[in-house]
C-alpha cells in the first residue's frame, strides 16, 4: 500500500512532504531572524488591494489585505494606536471610529470598506494641537478611569454633538449605549458630555 | 500584530446583483456573501466557520434604499438598520418596523448592519457559536439541551435535535407586516412570504432560512395592507443594548368600531423561526382590545410551550408581552 502511494505521489502530498522537511530543518538550524524573514516573504506574497482613504483629514493610498479589519489597518499599519481593540467582535465599542461621520466598530469593518471614505479616530479630534472641548470635559469630570474605552466613548460623543448640539441626558446615554465601560464610570461620562455641551460643543 | 486575525480569504467585490449571483453560483458551498459583516467576521475570527471566497455585496447600489411600490414599500436588503429606523415613510406608515430596527444590537451595529444581514443571521446559541460539533454544525449532539446545558435563551417550541431560536428583532415585524422576501439566484427570482422564509431544524438543521447556496435575499416588500395599523413592538433582553431578545413581540392590528377587525402578531426568540401566533389572531378578532381579550390572548399564546431546564420564565414573559400587544397597542 505504502509503495503504491509513493509511486504515484500527488502534488499536494509532495508539497506537504517537502513542507514538513523544511519545518524540520527550521526547527533545528534556522535562526529567529530567518524565520521572521520567511514569514515576511510569505506575507508579501498575499495579494493586496489599493484603497484611497482619508484618515483624520489626510488622504492616502494604502495597500491592504482583504482580511484586514479597519482597526488592524489603523493600529498595525498606520500607527494610530489610539483606537483600541477590546473584544474584537463588535460587543464592546472600544474600537469605535467615525466612518463618514457615523460611529462604527472598526473591528467589524473590513479595511477595504474604507475605500473612498473619511475615517476619524481619536487622534483626529484635537483642534490645533489642543484637546477638544469634549476631551477637556472628559479630563475635568474624570470620565476615563482605566481609559481603555475612552477613545471609543469620545468618538460616539463627538458624532452625537455634531448631529445634535444640545442632547438630553437620555439622548447621550442612548448615543453612548454601544460603548461599554468596564469600570462602569457611565455617570461621569454622561456628565462630561453634558459639560461639553455647556462649554460650547464637541 | 493583533491577535485573532482572520484567516486569508479571497474577496470579490461585484457591483451588480447579476455578477454577485454568478459568483455565488460558481462557488456554491465555498462562497460566502457578506454585507455588514458583524455575523460573518466573528465566525471567521473564531475560526469556527471559513469560506475561501467571500462575496462582498456592499458595492451593489440596486440592493440599497427604500422605494414605494404598489401601495407598499420595497426595502433593499443592503439598507442599514439606521436608515430604516430614520426613514420618513417607514416611520409614518410602518412604525412597527422602525421600532424593531431601532432595537437591534447597538447604534454602531445599526449604522453598518443591514436588513438582509439581520434577517439572515445565523443562530446565536453559544455552544454552536463556540464551534462545537453540535447537530447544527453537522455533529450528533446538542450541548444546550442536556441536564446542565445553559439554555435560558433557547426555545419553547420546535425543538428537533437543535433548540436554538430565531435571534432577529426585525423578523417578527416582517411576519406581522405580511412582508414578501425577494430571493434571486443566477437562474431566476422567487418571492417567499416572510412567514415561510424562516425554517426550523425539522426542515434543515444547518440553515435558518429557505436560502440555498447561490441565492440572495435582494429586497423585502411590505404591502400597503397594514400601513398605519395599530402597532406594538416590545423586546425584552438582559441589556437594552447589544443583547438578543429573550422574547420579542410584534403586532399589527386594525380596530374598527371598537373591535379588532384584523390582526397579525408574531413573537421572536421562542422557536427557531419567528412564531406567528395565529391562535391569538383567531381568539381576539371580533373582540374589543381590552383587558379581558388581552388575558385570553396571553393564555392562548403560550399553549403547548415546552420549556427546557432554564427557560421556564419565557412562558409568562411571552404571555405578558402578548397581553400588552393587544391591550396597549
Amino acid at each position: 500500500m505504502k509503495d503504491s502511494t509513493n509511486g504515484d505521489l500527488s502534488r499536494r502530498e509532495f508539497i506537504g512532504g517537502t513542507g514538513a522537511a523544511i519545518v524540520a530543518v527550521n526547527a533545528t538550524t534556522a535562526t529567529a531572524q530567518d524565520r521572521d524573514a520567511a514569514e515576511a516573504r510569505a506575507i508579501a506574497e498575499v495579494p493586496r488591494t489599493r484603497i484611497e482613504i482619508t484618515v483624520n483629514g489626510q488622504r492616502q493610498s494604502v495597500d491592504v489585505e482583504d482580511r484586514w479589519t479597519l482597526v488592524e489597518l489603523l493600529r498595525d499599519h498606520l500607527g494610530l494606536t489610539g483606537t483600541r481593540i477590546g473584544c474584537n467582535r463588535g460587543e464592546c465599542g472600544a474600537c469605535t471610529v467615525l466612518i463618514d461621520d457615523e460611529p462604527a466598530y472598526a473591528c467589524s469593518t473590513l479595511a477595504v470598506w474604507a475605500d473612498g471614505r473619511s475615517i476619524r479616530t481619536v487622534e483626529g479630534v484635537e483642534r490645533d494641537g489642543k484637546v477638544s472641548t469634549l476631551q477637556q470635559a472628559f479630563i475635568e469630570h474624570n470620565a476615563p478611569q482605566c481609559g481603555f474605552c475612552t477613545s471609543g466613548q469620545l468618538m460616539s460623543a463627538t458624532a452625537l454633538l455634531e448631529r445634535n448640539p444640545s442632547p438630553t441626558a437620555q439622548e447621550i446615554r442612548e448615543a453612548l449605549s454601544g460603548n461599554l465601560c468596564r469600570c462602569s464610570n457611565y455617570n461621569a461620562i454622561v456628565e462630561a458630555v453634558q459639560a461639553a455641551v455647556k462649554m460650547g460643543g464637541a | 500584530m493583533s491577535k485573532d486575525m482572520m484567516p486569508h480569504f479571497e474577496l470579490f467585490q461585484p457591483d451588480s446583483e447579476e455578477t454577485a449571483l454568478d459568483l455565488l453560483s460558481r462557488f456554491g458551498d465555498e462562497g460566502w456573501p457578506v454585507a455588514g459583516g458583524h455575523d460573518s467576521l466573528s465566525w471567521f475570527k473564531d475560526r469556527a466557520k471559513y469560506a475561501a471566497n467571500v462575496v462582498d455585496l456592499t458595492g451593489i447600489a440596486s440592493m440599497r434604499g427604500i422605494r414605494e411600490v404598489d401601495g407598499g414599500i420595497e426595502i433593499g436588503a443592503l439598507t442599514t438598520l439606521t436608515e430604516i429606523e430614520n426613514n420618513d415613510i417607514v416611520q409614518s406608515r410602518y412604525g412597527l418596523l422602525a421600532q424593531a430596527a431601532g432595537h437591534v444590537a447597538s447604534p454602531q451595529i445599526r449604522n453598518v448592519g443591514t436588513l438582509g444581514g439581520n434577517l439572515n443571521q445565523d443562530a446565536r446559541c453559544w455552544y454552536y457559536r463556540y464551534g462545537v460539533d453540535c447537530y447544527r454544525a453537522g455533529g450528533n449532539t446538542c450541548y444546550a439541551d442536556t441536564p446542565e446545558g445553559q439554555n435560558r435563551e433557547h426555545c419553547l417550541w420546535g425543538a428537533d435535535r437543535c433548540v436554538a431560536v430565531s435571534p432577529s428583532d426585525v423578523a417578527p415585524a416582517m411576519v406581522a407586516l405580511d412582508a414578501t422576501m425577494i430571493v434571486r439566484s443566477a437562474s431566476g427570482t422567487r418571492e417567499v412570504a416572510a412567514e415561510d422564509y424562516f425554517i426550523g431544524p425539522d426542515i434543515d438543521i444547518e440553515r435558518m432560512t429557505v436560502l440555498e447556496p447561490g441565492e440572495l435575499l435582494t429586497a423585502v416588500r411590505i404591502p400597503g395592507d397594514w400601513a398605519n395599523a395599530q402597532f406594538y413592538f416590545e423586546k425584552v433582553a438582559d441589556r437594552n443594548t447589544w443583547d438578543f431578545p429573550l422574547v420579542n413581540i410584534a403586532s399589527a392590528m386594525v380596530v374598527e368600531n371598537g373591535t379588532i377587525s384584523r390582526i397579525r402578531i408574531a413573537a421572536g426568540a421562542v422557536q427557531c423561526t419567528p412564531r406567528r401566533l395565529t391562535v391569538v389572531e383567531e381568539v381576539v378578532t371580533g373582540s374589543a382590545p381590552d383587558e379581558e381579550t388581552a388575558a385570553l390572548a396571553g393564555q392562548a399564546a403560550v399553549r403547548g410551550a415546552t420549556p427546557l431546564n432554564f427557560n421556564h420564565f419565557k412562558i409568562p414573559l411571552l404571555e405578558n408581552l402578548v397581553k400588552r400587544a393587544i391591550r396597549d397597542a
